[in-house]
C-alpha cells in the first residue's frame, strides 16, 4: 500500500483500489483509524468510534471471495448518531438517549451494510438534529478542521467534520432545514439532500417528519452519486418513501450547454458575506463558461419561509419527541413520586435547552386556540413557497445560491441568540419546505474558510443536479484541504475581507 | 405577548419540567421567536390551501399480513424498569 491520503482519497478511487486488489479493506480502514487517532482529539467529529469492530469487519471482508463482496465492500463510513444501529449505541447527542442501544437498524444504514461498508463510528450532531453548529450536542463540541476555533456547521456537523478531516471516506447525515448542506459548505465538502421520500426515514430518529431526509456527505460529487444510489429507494417500512423514476447514475457531464440557471435575488440579501458572494459569483461565471445561461429570478415568499419553518418544524418535533417519556427506553428520572412527575422530570433532565425551546414553541403553536393562527397558516405559507419554486422551474433547470450566507463562524459566537442562529439557514430551509433535492459543493475559500455553492432542482431531478454539480466541480477545481489550524493560538486569519481564493489559480477574483 | 403563566401552562402540556430560571429565560426567548413567526400574519392566506404533503402521492395500501416483528425481550431491552415482561412505571395518581 502506497501513501493513501485520507484528506484527498475519494470513495470512487478507494473502490477502484479495493476492486483491483491494490489495497485491502483492512489497510484502507487502518488509514482512517490512524487519522482518527491523529486528529480526533482536536476535531471531535465522533460520539463513538468502533475501532476494533471496524478493523475486525474489514479483515473479514478481505477473507471473503471477491464474488460475494458487496458493491461498497470495505469502504470506511461514518453515520450520524440519529440513525439507529442494532447493537450500537445511538444517542442523537442527547442525554435522554445516552444509554440507548437500538434493537434494529435504519433502512439507509442497512442498505449500506448489505453492500458491506465498514462503519467506523457514529458522528456528533446538534441534539435531535436541532441546530446549525453542532454546539447543541450534549456530548461535546465539534471543531471545524479548517479552523479549530470555528464550528463545523450543523446539525450533521460531526459527519461533515469527519469527512473533511479524513476521519471517514464518506458519511451519512440528515437534513431537515439544511443540516447536510450547511455543514458540508462550512467544511468544504459535498452534501446532498435528496427529494423528500427518496431515502427511507425508517430508523431515522424523527425530528420533523415532513421535512427530514437522509443524504450523503462526501469528498466529491461522484462519491455523492455512488452513496445516494445505494441508500435510495422505496421502503415498505416508510410509507412516505418513493422510488426515483430512474436510478442514480454516476455523473459524466463536462459541458452545461443550454442549461438555464436562475439566481433567486432573495437568497443574496444583505446578510451574505462579501467573500461568500465573491466565490459564488466566480462560480456563476464558470457556469457561463460551460455553456449555461444565468438569470436573476425571484422566490417572492422567501421571507415567510423561515417563520413558517419555525412553526412547522417545532410543531412536528413536539409531537415526535413526546415518545421520550422514560418508559420504554432512555433516561428516566429517579426523583419522581408519580407517573406525570416522572414524565416531566425525565424530560426536564434529559433534553437540552434548544430541544426544550422547540418543544415549547411547537406545543404552543399546536395548542387549543392557536392551531389555526400558527400551524394552519404555516401550512398555507408552505404551499406558497412550493408554488414559488414551481413557477421558477418553469423557466429554469436549476436554481443556485450560496449554501450559507457566511463561512464557518467562531464557536460560541451565536449561541446567546437562538433567533440569530435560525436566520443563518435562510438559503436552505425553503428547499425542505418544498421537498426539493439540493446539493452543496465547495466553490472556493474566503479568508481561508470554505464557501458552499447550492444547486436546487425540481423534485426527482437528482441525476440532473449531480451532472451539473460534476461539471461545475471540474471547472472549480477545488483541491484545498483543511490545515487543522488553531486560531486561538496562531496568528489571525490571512487574506483580505471580500476576497475569494481557490487552490486553482485564476478561478476567483483576488 | 406570551407571559410566564402561558409558558408554565404550555410546559405542562408538553410534560416538561422547567426550573424557575429556565422559565424566565424561556418566556423571553419564546416572545422573540413568536414575534418573528408572527410575520406570516402579514399575508392574506384565506384562498390558499394548506400543503400537507410535498409530493403528489396518495395513501399507501398493503396486504394485512403477519410478518416477523420484535420479540418481547428485545422490545423491553432498553426499558428503565421491567416487571413480569412489562414496562414498569411509577403509580399514576398522587396528584
Amino acid at each position: 500500500m502506497i501513501g493513501l491520503d485520507p484528506l484527498r482519497l475519494t470513495a470512487v478511487q478507494a473502490k477502484r483500489l479495493l476492486t483491483g486488489g491494490e489495497v485491502s479493506a483492512a489497510e484502507l480502514t487502518s488509514v482512517y483509524l490512524d487519522q482518527i487517532g491523529a486528529v480526533e482529539g482536536r476535531v471531535g467529529a465522533y460520539v463513538l468510534v468502533r475501532a476494533d469492530d471496524a478493523a475486525r469487519y474489514a479483515a473479514r471482508i478481505d477473507s471473503e471471495a471477491t464474488a460475494v463482496r458487496g458493491a461498497l465492500a470495505g469502504l470506511p463510513t461514518a453515520v450520524k448518531d440519529n440513525m439507529v444501529t442494532e447493537g450500537v449505541a445511538t444517542t442523537c447527542a442527547s442525554r435522554i438517549l445516552s444509554n440507548y442501544v437500538p434493537v434494529y437498524t435504519a433502512t439507509a444504514v442497512r442498505r449500506l451494510f448489505d453492500e458491506h461498508v465498514v462503519m467506523l463510528g457514529k458522528t456528533n450532531m446538534d441534539e435531535f438534529a436541532m441546530g446549525s453548529s453542532t454546539e447543541n450536542s450534549s456530548v461535546h463540541v465539534t471543531h471545524n478542521p479548517w479552523d479549530l476555533a470555528t464550528v463545523p456547521g450543523g446539525s450533521s456537523g460531526g459527519s461533515a467534520a469527519a469527512v473533511a478531516a479524513g476521519e471517514a471516506l464518506w458519511a451519512l447525515g440528515s437534513d431537515t432545514g439544511g443540516s447536510i448542506r450547511q455543514p458540508a459548505a462550512l467544511c468544504g465538502i459535498v452534501g446532498m439532500k435528496p427529494t423528500y421520500g427518496v431515502v427511507s426515514r425508517y430508523g431515522l430518529v424523527a425530528f420533523a417528519s415532513s421535512l427530514d431526509q437522509i443524504g450523503p456527505l462526501t469528498r466529491s460529487v461522484s462519491d455523492c452519486a455512488l452513496l445516494l444510489r445505494h441508500i435510495a429507494g422505496k421502503d415498505p417500512r416508510d410509507a412516505t418513501s418513493v422510488e426515483l423514476p430512474a436510478g442514480i447514475e454516476l455523473p459524466t457531464a463536462e459541458r452545461l450547454d443550454g442549461l438555464r440557471v436562475g439566481v433567486p435575488a432573495e437568497y443574496l440579501g444583505a446578510g451574505v458575506d462579501p467573500g461568500v458572494r465573491s466565490c459564488f459569483e466566480s462560480a456563476l461565471r464558470l457556469i457561463e463558461g460551460l455553456g449555461g445561461t444565468i438569470e436573476e429570478t425571484s422566490l417572492p415568499h422567501t421571507e415567510y419561509a423561515l417563520p413558517a419553518y419555525y412553526i412547522l418544524a417545532p410543531a412536528e418535533a413536539s409531537a415526535n419527541l413526546a415518545r421520550f417519556d422514560g418508559v420504554r427506553y432512555g433516561h428516566r428520572s429517579e426523583k419522581a413520586e408519580d407517573l406525570i412527575e416522572m414524565y416531566e422530570r425525565t424530560r426536564g433532565e434529559g433534553f437540552g435547552p434548544e430541544v426544550k425551546r422547540r418543544i415549547m414553541i411547537g406545543t404552543y403553536a399546536l395548542s387549543s386556540g392557536y392551531y389555526d393562527a400558527y400551524y394552519g397558516q404555516a401550512q398555507r405559507v408552505r404551499r406558497l413557497v412550493q408554488e414559488d419554486f414551481l413557477a421558477a422551474f418553469s423557466r429554469f433547470d436549476v436554481l443556485v445560491s450560496p449554501t450559507s450566507p457566511t463561512v464557518a463562524f467562531p464557536i460560541g459566537s451565536r449561541t446567546a441568540d437562538p433567533l440569530a442562529m435560525y436566520l443563518s439557514d435562510v438559503c436552505t430551509i425553503p428547499v425542505n419546505l418544498a421537498g426539493l433535492p439540493a446539493l452543496s459543493l465547495p466553490c472556493g475559500l474566503s479568508d481561508g474558510l470554505p464557501v458552499g455553492f447550492q444547486l436546487i432542482g425540481p423534485t426527482f431531478s437528482e441525476n440532473r443536479l449531480l451532472d451539473v454539480a460534476f461539471a461545475l466541480e471540474m471547472a472549480i477545481g477545488f483541491d484545498a484541504v483543511p490545515s487543522f489550524r488553531d486560531a486561538r493560538i496562531a496568528t489571525p486569519r490571512g487574506g483580505s475581507a471580500g476576497s475569494c481564493s481557490s487552490a486553482n489559480e485564476g478561478v476567483c477574483d483576488g | 405577548m406570551i407571559t410566564e403563566a402561558d409558558v408554565r401552562y404550555v410546559a405542562g402540556l408538553a410534560r416538561l419540567r422547567l426550573e424557575p430560571d429556565e422559565l424566565a429565560r424561556m418566556t423571553d426567548e419564546l416572545a422573540k421567536i413568536l414575534a418573528h413567526v408572527d410575520k406570516i400574519g402579514e399575508l392574506d392566506l384565506s384562498h390558499v390551501t394548506p400543503l400537507a404533503h410535498v409530493l403528489d402521492v396518495v395513501n399507501v395500501m398493503r396486504q394485512d399480513r403477519e410478518l416477523p416483528s420484535l420479540d418481547q425481550e428485545a422490545a423491553l431491552r432498553n426499558a428503565p424498569a421491567v416487571t413480569d415482561m412489562s414496562f414498569r412505571v411509577p403509580r399514576m395518581s398522587q396528584r
